[in-house]
């Protein structure tokens, strides 16, 4: 079943994720990522849901989602053609020496930053799609990840079309 | 300036609130003051979940919004069964709850308890207010959502704090409440509506399969001119009983797990089912794959989530049921009969009627047919759930939407007594007659004690067969008689009633219920029969759950046709 990453413009107001988030839960549907923030408009988030299942499961989600009433519209981005990324932060072992330099390396190979240098640690900031943040990480693997967190994918329509422009 | 229940009470007023059901308690203690000398009537039941039942039946027969209060924690909580019922029936309920103050929420104080969180599910929307000046937009968000697209429950929570909090008023009155998230779709697309009437000119054994949209939507009138133009039978989800009346010639009844075995013979046979305000539950569909599959779908419904969930649609069109009935009429000038299949349904009907064994016993459905012929078209029934429900939907005679009140979706037993004074609210002079099992009546016994206080002249007529008769049913034909837990002990529902100050009589013979009947009904106040019927008398016919519906057990009727 592939993946569906979902666009929703919610109202600003709060409960607004959890009544989201309980309609996935309540039809037994696993949120593989969530991410939430304010968007270009006033008093409106923007929420990004990715979520797989077979196409009259999404459908279903898709007219539930849109029933709430504080969903002011529902985008299955999969649909169209989109840009898709997610950032996530790596706290990879590193000491002092040849693995610290290798580490360095496979983060200038990602383009990924290194955000914080400790005595025997870095902290890694990738940003990518899903793909090339595993591959970052299979290759960290073998130093040591002590931490690792992930923003959730964040998605948009390519051109001029928007959430707000486009059919739902 | 003005205070948070002050705005409340006017906000109701401003919706045209005459009546609220309710209990007080501790933070709403400023709202009871406030009701206290205003101009809005308030019942006082006798638990929290009767509130609510009582508005949604009140909302039920009159087609307004019905109104109920509690207090915060276990009285929020009684509510939630009624929430659930209401959301599944999609009927227009506001409920009102108290709520400790803003600066205790999330403490676990007392009496709290997280009543936004819990109703999520079971709530069309909810709001938990938490400043005054919000509080006049939120009533009127709640009832403008709670009475229009596919109407349902919504819940308002209300800290003590933003009862007591003096605010300015802040607007003129008559602001339309704006939401940018809710559009519900009224007029259907005009394409699929010319291809569905297509269709029903195509079509060689069309069914119309109606349900609770066209109650709710007023379309009953429209549902019957299209049927007698078309000729197409009807038959309706035990919530759309009454749509069309019992006695037209088009009428199949229920369809489904109890339904009538020509109204499954001919879903099962059919080449156009024309379903509008249903959503293909699975207690009508039986087995879903073999449910109309040789026939193509069209569906009505207001609500696009009920299209293509369960049954795909050949013809999905999203509106309200008048509306779009409306517009398919137009579309419709002659009549176009299909006689072949008109004969073919008359033959089933001939041959398969609904049966009971007539041998002067004390049957149930005999108990409901004689309330028929003695009411005519008056009166409200009010049912329970379980059997009582069944024979009560197969054997009375409908004559009008609005008549016929009972908790489908969810199947809440308790629902029908407390509800039947909502509905009696709704029609002061109509008889409301509430049929129940002595199962259910028993989940909301007290509420005796509201209708003898206010005098609520309902008519309690308690099918007595001291056994959870439903459940017994199964128990009996896919359980191997083995009775776990189902058989009640013998309560005089007579003296309980009196007790409460409620006239009420015990029959224990068929001879004696035409009399007891009338007797109650003459009666000018509450009263309570208890009909000590046929213990294992079961619901047929029967299709097992989950099977296909053209295979029903039919119980006597067989051995009947075999005699």
């Amino acid at each position: 079943m592939p993946a569906h990453i979902f666009g929703v413009l919610v109202e600003d107001s709060p409960g607004v994720l959890s009544r989201v988030t309980g309609l996935f839960s309540r039809r037994g549907f696993n949120i593989e990522s969530l991410a939430v923030g304010h968007c270009e408009q006033e008093g409106t988030s923007r929420i990004t849901i990715v979520a797989s299942g077979n196409d009259s499961q999404i459908e279903q989600v898709k007219k539930q989602l849109n029933k709430l009433i504080e969903v002011i519209r529902v985008l299955d981005i999969t649909e169209s053609e989109h840009v898709e990324r997610e950032l996530a932060m790596i706290k990879v072992k590193a000491e002092p020496g040849a693995s610290r330099s290798e580490v360095m390396q496979i983060a200038g190979i990602f383009r990924a930053k290194i955000i914080d240098v400790g005595s025997e640690t870095l902290v890694i900031e990738v940003t990518g799609d899903s793909g090339k943040i595993a591959a970052i990480d299979d290759m960290l693997k073998p130093y040591g990840i002590i931490e690792l967190v992930r923003t959730g994918k964040i998605a948009l329509q390519r051109g001029s079309v928007t959430i707000s422009s486009g059919r739902s | 300036m003005k205070s948070g229940a002050q705005i409340l009470i006017e906000g109701l007023k401003e919706q045209g609130v005459d009546l609220i059901f309710g209990y007080p308690g501790g933070v709403v203690l400023p709202i009871y003051d406030e009701l206290y000398d205003a101009d809005i009537r308030h019942i006082l039941v006798r638990h929290e979940q009767a509130a609510i039942h009582a508005a949604d039946g009140y909302a039920r027969a009159s087609g307004k919004t019905g109104v109920c209060l509690a207090t915060s924690g276990p009285g929020a909580c009684n509510l939630v069964t009624g929430l659930a019922t209401a959301y599944m029936d999609s009927i227009p309920v506001v409920a009102l709850t108290g709520q400790v103050p803003t600066s205790l929420l999330g403490n676990d104080a007392f009496q709290e308890s997280d009543i936004t969180g819990i109703t999520l599910p079971v709530t069309k929307h909810n709001y938990l207010v938490q400043d005054a000046r919000d509080l006049k937009r939120i009533i009127r968000e709640a009832f403008h959502i709670a009475g229009t697209g596919r109407k349902g429950p919504v819940l308002i929570d209300i800290p003590k704090d933003v009862s007591t909090a003096m605010v300015p008023d802040v607007d003129g009155p008559d602001q339309q409440p704006r939401l940018r998230g809710y559009k519900p779709t009224y007029q259907g697309n005009g394409r699929m509506i010319q291809k569905a009437v297509e269709l029903m000119f195509q079509a060689e054994r069309p069914v119309i399969y109606a349900g609770g949209g066209v109650i709710s939507a007023n379309a009953s009138a429209e549902l019957v001119t299209l049927a007698d133009r078309m000729c197409m039978p009807v038959t309706t989800t035990m919530m759309g009983l009454g749509c069309i009346p019992t006695d037209h010639p088009q009428n199949l009844g229920m369809l489904g797990m109890h339904g009538t075995e020509y109204a499954n013979y001919a879903v099962t046979e059919c080449d156009l089912l024309f379903s509008i305000g249903v959503r293909f539950d699975d207690r009508v569909t039986g087995k879903i794959e073999t449910f109309a599959s040789g026939a193509k779908i069209i569906h009505i419904d207001i609500d696009p989530a009920e299209i293509g969930k369960n049954k795909l649609a050949d013809v999905p069109i999203v509106g309200d049921a008048k509306c779009v009935l409306t517009d398919i009429l137009k579309k419709i000038p002659d009549i176009c009969p299909h006689p072949d299949w008109s004969q073919k349904i008359i033959m089933w009907k001939k041959n398969h009627p609904l049966y009971y064994q007539d041998d002067g016993k004390l049957h149930p459905q005999y108990v409901i047919r004689t309330l028929a012929e003695i009411l005519g078209d008056k009166g409200i029934i009010v049912s329970e759930v379980g059997q009582n429900q069944m024979w009560t939907a197969q054997w009375f005679k409908f004559t009008r939407p609005r008549q016929w009140i009972s908790s489908g979706g969810l199947g809440t037993m308790g629902f029908g007594f407390p509800a039947s004074m909502g509905a009696q609210a709704a029609y002061p002079d109509q008889p409301v007659v509430v049929l129940a099992g002595d199962g259910s009546f028993q989940m909301n016994i007290q509420e005796l004690g509201t209708i003898a206080q206010y005098n609520i002249p309902v008519k309690v007529i308690i099918l007595n067969n001291r056994f959870l008769g439903m459940v017994r049913q199964w128990q009996q034909l896919f359980y191997e008689k083995r009775y776990s837990y189902t058989e009640l002990p013998e309560v005089s529902f007579e003296n309980i009633a009196k007790a409460y100050g409620v006239e009420g009589a015990t029959i224990t013979k068929a001879s004696e219920v035409e009399g007891a009947i009338r007797k109650a009904l003459e009666h000018p106040g509450p009263y309570v029969i208890d009909v000590r019927v046929e213990r294992e008398e079961n619901v047929f016919p029967m299709v097992p759950a989950g099977a296909n519906i053209s295979e029903m057990i039919v119980g006597h009727h067989t051995q009947h046709e075999e005699d």
